[in-house]
């Protein structure tokens, strides 16, 4: 069943178009893989489905549910519960995600009061648990120590305990690992999908880390300036990928360039508010676009379980079919 | 997993003011100018019990004993510091005046900070229109001096309403002026705060909860800006204080039968160059050294309410 639906959301501010009609969804139990590079809108949809677009953002979308109730519709207060209990997000840096005046314990309590209540004991023994499920040692002593006492690591557990508090049915991670450092990074992601298996929930994990999708995510979206330019099973999109950007971000892996002088790199950046091409948003910036490419704004092709926005999609040996 | 069972040691949990109380027992200047300003606070709670005469008897003030040297000039051991121009024992008047002087002060000032932090919270975090017309408001504030706002609503209270009705207002007049006149200063540093501390994920989290936008503000954004808070209070104390001397001795302040440091020292002044320099020079010493350790504690706390080095 499918948790999270959204149908052609878009996200504006003015006249720009940070999130351009994107439609995916997630299932129960499934890690859904979000990467793009900077810029191209993964972190202000997901921000947008927790309801944070503030004025003068607009969020916009024909459809946009969790477990079959449209989120826009509902009155601010029954969407701020679904939010928080239902729905989870970590943020990218720990280390301002947590209030740096109160103690670690306070703060987890604070969430769990929130939505669950019961009396002061029950939570404590509650948070205890829960800081005791994502790993932290010495779990007691932790609920009286201030976030600048705790590392990066640490401060990103207790926001993953915060997040679970309310067993969420689905959590979103928007670069959960960003801003920590690599042997950290893949005990919080172990942590995660540890996680995320033993409570079958929906995982979207949005992040530049295209290795650690290509090995947690069941389906990955890529995107690019605000809108989907290729979705699909993870090992299909990642063993042969169907759009020149998503083939220009794997080249561009450390890995991929072994043996050469040099990394891959695709030349300029994600068009911004004042210079969106005409015709493929991607086309000034990719090695196989035509003056057709240029023109025309390709559609989304191909079976729904496996789409691409490319006038000319890539085959099998990674060239244009066309 | 015997990681997890370990026996865990923990660094020791310091609060915010045990780690201030620590670090002004290693710096002997903070720690002499807290002692004075305490000092200071007791004498102001104490004035009646520490002076040696009841300034509300009808014998306080005799004539005959008007304009008498200091102990130590005269030998007359009734009269410690001397007296003034109308015979009050010069201590006393002092001890009292300190008290109204600090009383004004910490008065004024909180009505500068509970105007200034309300403000600077709601403009901060709601922003827009209500945070560009709040701040507007704050400038034209400011851009009245004090001193002119102050001169100007106490005289015309002082025509208005005679100089009886002053008498027993003045003390309530001064605090809200004061008061008034100043609170865009917390409201812009406040406001700044809230704008940096809003945009840090801990807020987003706190939305995501579902808490109000009023608990946010209070609960979780406020108790971040408290440390600057605190540094401009001090020295706006000081500066009430100094306000308020500088009116009273202009003769816009606390009438001369309840008289403050300002008005004490304003009224020996005719008299600094007949000889009677006590009645001037020990309200003004006093005044002198409570500014003096209230700016010494200022930049103290300025310089160690840093966040940044309560980490570790």
């Amino acid at each position: 069943m499918s948790l999270l639906k959204l149908e052609n959301l878009s996200v504006t501010f003015g006249n720009f178009r940070a999130v351009d009609q994107i439609s995916y969804s997630v299932n129960e139990g499934e890690v859904l893989g979000i990467v793009g590079e900077s810029g191209s809108g993964k972190s202000v949809s997901s921000l947008s489905l927790m309801g944070l677009i503030d004025y003068p953002g607009k969020v916009s979308a024909d459809e946009l549910t969790f477990m079959d109730q449209d989120l826009l519709s509902m009155p601010e207060a029954q969407r701020r519960k679904i939010t928080g209990s239902d729905i989870a997000m970590i943020f990218q840096d720990p280390m301002t995600s947590l209030n740096p005046c109160f103690t670690v314990g306070y703060q987890i309590i604070e969430a769990l009061k929130t939505h669950q209540g019961g009396t002061k004991k029950e939570l404590k023994k509650r948070a205890i648990e829960l800081l005791t499920l994502v790993g932290i040692p010495a779990p007691e002593t932790r609920l009286s120590a201030y976030p600048h006492q705790l590392s990066g690591g640490m401060s990103q557990r207790v926001m993953i305990a915060i997040a679970i508090a309310c067993n969420p049915k689905l959590l979103i991670a928007d670069e959960p690992t960003t801003a920590l450092d690599v042997t950290i990074q893949a005990q919080i992601i172990d942590l995660l999908i540890d996680l995320q298996e033993q409570k079958q929930m929906g995982l979207v994990l949005i992040t530049h880390d295209l290795a650690l999708v290509a090995e947690v995510a069941h389906r990955v979206i890529v995107m690019y300036a605000g809108q989907i330019v290729e979705s699909g099973p993870a090992s299909e999109v990642f063993s042969a990928p169907q759009h020149p950007y998503t083939q220009a971000l794997l080249a561009s892996l450390p890995e991929s360039a072994a043996g050469k002088a040099r990394l891959e790199a695709l030349p300029g950046v994600v068009p911004g508010q004042y210079d969106r091409p005409k015709g493929c948003l991607l086309s000034p910036r990719c090695p196989y676009a035509t003056d057709h490419c240029r023109n025309v704004e390709p559609a989304s092709q191909g079976p729904l379980e496996r789409q691409v926005k490319c006038h000319t999609p890539l085959n099998a040996q990674g060239r244009p079919a066309a | 997993m015997s990681l997890l069972h370990r026996p865990h040691v923990s660094p020791e949990h310091v609060t915010r003011v045990r780690h201030l109380l620590m670090a002004i027992r290693g710096d002997k200047l903070a720690l002499f100018a807290l002692l004075i300003f305490v000092f200071y606070c007791l004498v102001a709670l104490l004035a009646p019990l520490l002076s040696p005469y009841d300034v509300n008897s009808t014998d306080f003030m005799d004539l005959e004993n008007a304009e008498l040297a200091p102990y130590w000039q005269t030998g007359d051991s009734r009269f410690l510091l001397g007296t003034d121009t109308q015979g009050r024992d010069l201590l006393s008047v002092i001890l009292y005046g300190t008290r109204l002087s600090l009383t004004i002060g910490v008065c004024a000032v909180l009505i500068q900070v509970l105007l200034g932090v309300s403000i600077g919270l709601l403009s901060g975090y709601i922003g827009g229109r209500l945070d560009a017309f709040l701040m507007r408001v704050a400038d034209i504030q400011l851009s009245f001096s004090t001193m002119m706002v102050a001169i100007v609503v106490l005289a015309i209270f002082q025509t208005m309403f005679g100089n009886a009705a002053y008498q027993q207002l003045a003390m309530l007049m001064l605090i809200l002026v004061l008061g008034i006149a100043e609170w865009p200063i917390f409201a812009r540093t406040v406001r700044a705060c809230v704008f940096a501390e809003k945009e840090k994920e801990y807020v987003d989290a706190a939305r995501i909860l579902g808490v109000s936008k009023l608990h946010i503000m209070l609960r979780h954004i406020l108790p971040n800006t408290v440390s600057p808070i605190l540094v401009i209070l001090t020295i706006q104390i000081a500066n009430a204080i100094v306000a308020e001397a500088a009116l009273s001795f202009l003769g816009l302040g606390m009438p001369p039968s309840q008289p403050s440091l300002g008005a004490l020292i304003s009224s020996g002044f005719n008299y600094l160059f007949s000889g009677a320099w006590w009645i001037s020079v020990f309200p003004s010493v006093t005044l002198i050294l409570l500014i003096f350790v209230m700016n010494l504690l200022g930049d103290w706390l300025r310089d160690h309410l840093n966040p940044k080095e309560i980490r570790g």
